[in-house]
């Protein structure tokens, strides 16, 4: 409280950085706006999908980086957002054309509903499972943690591909509504890192970052440990599921397969080459590291080198990933921006220092 | 449900948790030390039945020979790995090092997707494990009796060594204190590579019968059994040989019998793995047969 009121100069006032940050963001909605409209299907995508990926870094990044919570079932929430948000917004004639094997539940046949609700509701439904998985679990550490997690993720994962009355089983689910526009991604990346943002800054944000730090100290000042890392476990899933139903709106076909730990892994990476308990480093990285993906998958395709020809390597661009996620924690644990946020100041500081160096050397 | 049905279940059941119990032990034995989920074990595996693979079709090694190499060669891989993915990270906290763990899984896999190729490959069995053999009624493959045999034989040769011997004995003091253990003059990082190493080769040894069991390979195909093998050593108490065992036969046990007396559930076979360590993990944290620690502030 005191913190504030002696940090809280004038909160409207209109000082360089504010201006930069609106500059900044006006000339991204520009370009938001141009890549709508003028950008090819596929790169288009790519586009969109960083924004998604934003989302889901920055969901882990509430559990990994700031509650110190090592988690390795995301895509299992995520699984649950997208199947929740997909089967409220297909419309029935969708619903029978999907359910040739198994006809879908009655109770679920006829219900379609907007998108903005579904997704929330989605959200809520994955944060709930959060919820219920969360409680038992949390009482463990670490590596238990991390291993339990895990389980939970191919549990629900397995429940998906045996439920086939509800979702559909192995075949998955095809011709959802293409909703993820590139407004709707890049609104909801936005208020996700607002949000996280504010989380952060909030009483209960520094609670998580004790708790991240030292669990025993952080209980001895009267935070409650549990209640924290609950919250902060269906806070991050409900994250989770919405960005779920993001990726499965744009993809339009999601089945079970898509949701193994691969795609936890992919989000892993993110958030660890951003830096963990970083948001702008995971925005930054969920950008990077998207384009990189699609960027790079010319490594899978034939190459003609000057003196040879290769045709083909399936799997190198993971290779190419898993190495690069390897140097990184074994070189540079801390990630891009290890756990501190991208300022304009910190911009400002890096020119400064070098113009400094280079005045050194005369 | 026939006598003789229900025999052969159980020698798969027991054919099944030898081959789980041999994984497991890898993933107890690093963590005892290192206080490390060696993610990439699973795919250790993965490696030591596709070299033996490509020694029958390749070098056409008889079988027991390609065997042989491709346990010594896995075996040095297990002791490259910890040297380039976890020694410089053996003071960090231990995030990084299960990030580089998971890391170098990854790496793995798509490294054999790679080299080896994405398609499943059938592997030529040996006449001499495939055989059909019966006893009354019974009738089961060689290689379903040969994998307990020898996976008992090979405990006991690992029990020989971590009582009996030096090695062992460092290695007992490696996990209980490493550095009262490095002060008492012991090779730390000598002791590191030699746990790998036997770990490696009782996966590669898992690897390789398991390819002759279910004879085909994937580049993933060390993903399931690395996790539900990980789940075995925590079930029975993770860093104790003996819990390592008792939960790889438990999970085998329990997953070919719940798939043979209750087979509308066969669709959540690989489930039980997890249900069963969530349950254990809640009920006792240490797992069956692990010794409580005391929690250093």
């Amino acid at each position: 409280m005191i913190m504030k009121a002696t940090t809280g100069k004038q909160p409207f006032a209109l000082t360089r950085n504010r201006l930069l940050t609106i500059i900044a963001l006006a000339a991204f909605a520009v370009l938001a706006i141009i890549a709508n409209s003028f950008f090819d299907a596929f790169t288009l995508r790519v586009f969109n999908m960083c924004a998604i990926y934003i989302v889901l870094a920055l969901s882990l990044n509430l559990l990994n980086g700031f509650t110190g919570l090592f988690s390795l079932g995301h895509a299992g929430f995520m699984a649950v957002g997208a199947y929740v948000c997909a089967l409220l917004t297909m419309t029935p004639e969708l619903k029978e054309m999907n359910y040739f094997l198994v006809p879908i539940v009655p109770w679920l046949r006829n219900i379609t509903i907007p998108f903005l609700p579904a997704i929330l509701i989605a959200g809520l439904a994955s944060a709930f499972v959060g919820f219920l998985i969360g409680a038992p679990v949390l009482r463990l550490r670490d590596d238990y943690l991390a291993i339990a997690t895990l389980g939970f993720g191919e549990i629900i994962r397995v429940l998906i591909t045996n439920a086939q009355p509800i979702t559909n089983g192995a075949q998955g689910l095809k011709g959802l509504p293409r909703y993820a526009t590139t407004f709707s991604v890049w609104v909801a990346a936005g208020l996700v890192t607002l949000f996280m943002v504010l989380l952060m800054r909030s009483s209960y944000g520094r609670a998580m970052k004790a708790v991240r730090d030292d669990e025993l100290a952080a209980e001895a000042m009267g935070i409650n440990v549990f209640r924290v890392k609950v919250t902060s476990f269906t806070v991050s899933s409900f994250l989770a599921g919405v960005g779920g139903a993001l990726l499965g709106h744009m993809i339009t076909t999601i089945d079970p397969k898509m949701f193994t730990f691969m795609l936890t892994f992919n989000i892993l990476l993110i958030v660890v080459l951003g830096g963990i308990g970083s948001i702008s480093g995971s925005v930054i990285s969920a950008i990077v590291v998207t384009i990189l993906m699609e960027a790079l998958r010319f490594l899978d395709e034939p190459m003609n080198l000057i003196f040879f020809k290769t045709e083909g390597l399936p799997g190198l661009r993971m290779v190419v990933f898993s190495i690069l996620l390897m140097v990184m924690v074994i070189y540079r644990q801390r990630g891009l921006m290890g756990n501190k946020e991208f300022s304009w100041d910190m911009l400002q500081g890096l020119f400064v220092k070098k113009g400094r160096k280079g005045g050194d050397h005369v | 449900m026939t006598l003789s049905l229900l025999f052969q279940h159980i020698v798969n059941a027991l054919s099944l948790g030898s081959l789980y119990a041999l994984i497991a032990i890898g993933y107890t034995m690093v963590y005892g030390i290192l206080r490390l989920i060696n993610f990439a074990h699973g795919d250790v595996f993965m490696l030591g039945a596709y070299v033996a693979f490509y020694g029958i079709t390749l070098v056409s090694l008889p079988w027991w020979a390609a065997l042989l190499v491709s346990i010594a060669f896995t075996a040095l891989f297990g002791i490259g790995l910890e040297r380039v993915a976890y020694k410089p990270l053996r003071d960090s906290p231990r995030i990084s090092i299960m990030i580089s763990a998971i890391g170098a899984s990854f790496l793995l896999e798509s490294l054999a997707v790679l080299i080896f190729g994405g398609r499943p490959k059938g592997v030529p069995v040996p006449d001499v494990l495939s055989k059909v053999i019966h006893f009354g009624s019974v009738s089961m493959i060689t290689i379903s009796l040969i994998i307990p045999l020898f996976t008992f034989a090979l405990l006991g040769v690992l029990v020989w060594i971590v009582n009996k011997t030096k090695t062992g004995m460092a290695m007992r003091a490696v996990s209980t204190d490493i550095e009262a253990a490095r002060l008492m003059a012991v090779d730390v990082n000598k002791v590191v590579s030699f746990t790998f190493g036997i770990g490696s080769l009782l996966a590669a040894f898992g690897g390789i019968m398991w390819s002759f069991k279910y004879p085909q390979l994937n580049p993933l195909m060390g993903m399931m059994p690395g996790l539900k093998c990980f789940i075995a050593a925590v079930i029975g108490g993770i860093g104790s040989i003996g819990g390592a065992v008792m939960g790889g036969f438990l999970l085998g046990i329990i997953e070919i019998m719940i798939v043979a007396f209750l087979p509308t559930l066969s669709g959540y076979r690989d489930a039980f793995a997890f249900i069963l360590l969530i349950v254990v993990l809640l009920v006792k944290p240490t797992g069956l047969l692990g010794k409580r620690q005391a929690e250093k502030v």
